[in-house]
């Protein structure tokens, strides 16, 4: 199919984009990418008076460290993410979920400000983003504000931006000793979207844990933390017994709801597979 | 609302006035009559229109030509006159790694991407850069053949120049 017909404006600062959307009276949609917002068009599941290109927005692009905090701007393509050294040294997470994201070509094209402001439950970046505790830095017209990932995602595609707030960066808390990162998924098909995934942001001293999040996604209405199997394995050893009660303690932490490809039983028992996976993974890694 | 938007194709400028919806791959096909570049889906789920915009693969159905503006964008037509992948056509040939063509041209965009990266890649890093392209007719075992061959045969050529 072809898309209804619609103008496109090419922003040239988050200060004219935020301006032009507001002209538009809630008729516009940014174009990042354009991978979620070009197939809806075609599909014609939506119809915009306009498109506001963010692309061309300097303040949207570049990865930087400031105070120990990476900063990664919102039109980094999921193909930077997976290359960057900055990002593979200080955001090792998102290093190690990029090329799970989708295909190689769509990763050229896909940004990670659309990934995270889509707010697709399926999506990895979402949950990269709550088990590294990043913030979202978020500008309107009332200047600049920060969102910690634990705020930002609220519901299917819906996330804590007021409708024309623009994500302009990532922000990602500074690396401590002994942090280490572990991510998998489980997809019928590599680049497919996970039937259960999950990433993990662990301290580990000594064969203890000393601090850990786990991030799950594909299993709800948004990514979501893993908070009951985080209290188990917080300062336990991580041994067998220690990652068998990490398991169970997931019935407290997901609700996934039962639909015609997959019972909700089945999904629960993926993700209690993957994460004993993944803390085998930690215990081997750290 | 129409634009004027001016790019590289192939190597020659172009100028041309489009609607904001039209594609990428639309623009190349109906006005520049470069029809190498197919469309299945639509959507970016089946890979038959890759082009490379800026040397790197992307989905031409999934890119507005406006989008494009001021980029440089090589198509199969391009790619196949150049002669940069001969060897590839070659080898496909040779491993009837095409039936009915409809997936080829895609399949010949990602491929030749693939070796610029990774010129020695393993048969599992191959199907992985095919993740993305749908295949009906020939099971991919001779698509990755062909490609593998193409890998070594470039190897061995530039250990033992001719
Ligand atoms: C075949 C296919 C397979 C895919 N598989 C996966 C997958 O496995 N995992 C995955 O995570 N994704 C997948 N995707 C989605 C892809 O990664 C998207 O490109 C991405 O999620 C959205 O990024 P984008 O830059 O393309 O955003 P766009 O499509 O441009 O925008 C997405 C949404 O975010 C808004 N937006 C974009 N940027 C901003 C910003 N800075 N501030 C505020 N709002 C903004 C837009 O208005 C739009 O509503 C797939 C896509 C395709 C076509
Ligand atoms: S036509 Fe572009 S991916 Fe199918
Ligand atoms: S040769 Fe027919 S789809 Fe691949």
């Amino acid at each position: 199919m072809k898309s209804p017909a619609f103008d496109y404006i090419r922003a040239r600062s988050v200060a004219h984009a935020l301006e032009t959307y507001r002209s538009l009276d809630g008729e516009g949609v940014y174009l990042a990418g354009g991978h979620s917002v070009v197939p809806s068009l075609t599909l014609r599941l939506q119809a915009p008076a306009a498109l506001i290109d963010l692309s061309g927005i300097d303040a949207l692009t570049g990865i930087s460290l400031d105070d120990g905090w990476l900063r990664i701007g919102a039109m980094t393509r999921h193909a930077e993410v997976a290359a960057d050294p900055m990002i593979r040294d200080h955001a090792h997470l998102f290093h190690l979920a990029a090329p799970h994201v989708a295909h190689p070509a769509i990763r050229n094209r896909g940004t990670i400000g659309g990934s995270l402001s889509l707010a697709d439950p399926a999506s990895e970046f979402p949950a990269v983003a709550l088990a590294l505790r990043a913030e979202m830095e978020v500008a309107g017209h009332d200047g600049v504000r920060r969102v910690k990932a634990d705020d930002f995602f609220l519901d299917i595609y819906e996330t804590a931006m007021d409708p024309g707030e623009i994500l302009q960066a990532i922000l990602v808390p500074p690396v401590r000793a002994g942090d280490v990162a572990v991510f998998d998924e489980l997809a019928r098909r590599r680049g497919d979207y996970a039937m259960v995934g999950a990433a993990v942001q662990a301290m580990v001293d000594a064969g203890r844990v000393a601090d850990i999040s786990i991030a799950f996604f594909s299993v709800g209405n948004k990514p979501t933390r893993a908070g009951a199997a985080e209290s188990a394995l917080r300062g336990a050893r991580l041994d067998d017994a220690t990652i068998a009660a990490a398991q169970s303690a997931l019935d407290a932490d997901l609700d996934p709801s039962d639909e015609p490809q997959m019972p909700a039983s089945v999904r629960r028992h993926l993700a209690r597979v993957l994460l004993g996976r993944l803390l085998g993974h930690l215990g081997t890694t750290a | 609302m129409t634009m004027d938007i001016e790019l590289t194709v192939n190597g020659e400028h172009v100028r041309e006035s489009v609607e904001p919806r039209m594609s990428l791959a639309d623009f190349l096909r109906e006005r520049l009559q470069l029809t190498g570049t197919h469309l299945g889906c639509e959507m970016g789920a089946c890979g038959a229109c890759l082009v490379l915009l800026g040397g790197k693969p992307v989905h031409a159905c999934l890119v507005l030509a406006v989008q494009a503006a001021g980029e440089t964008v090589e198509t199969i037509e391009g790619l196949s006159e150049s002669g940069a992948i001969a060897d590839l056509q070659a080898a496909f040939h040779d491993r009837n790694a095409l039936q009915c063509g409809f997936c080829t041209t895609g399949m010949m965009v990602n491929a030749h991407a693939l070796l610029g990266d990774n010129p020695a890649p393993e048969r599992a890093e191959i199907r992985d850069a095919l993740s993305g392209n749908y295949c009906r007719c020939t099971g991919y075992e001779a698509i990755v053949d062909a490609i593998d061959a193409t890998a070594r045969k470039r190897a061995s050529d530039v250990e033992a120049p001719a």
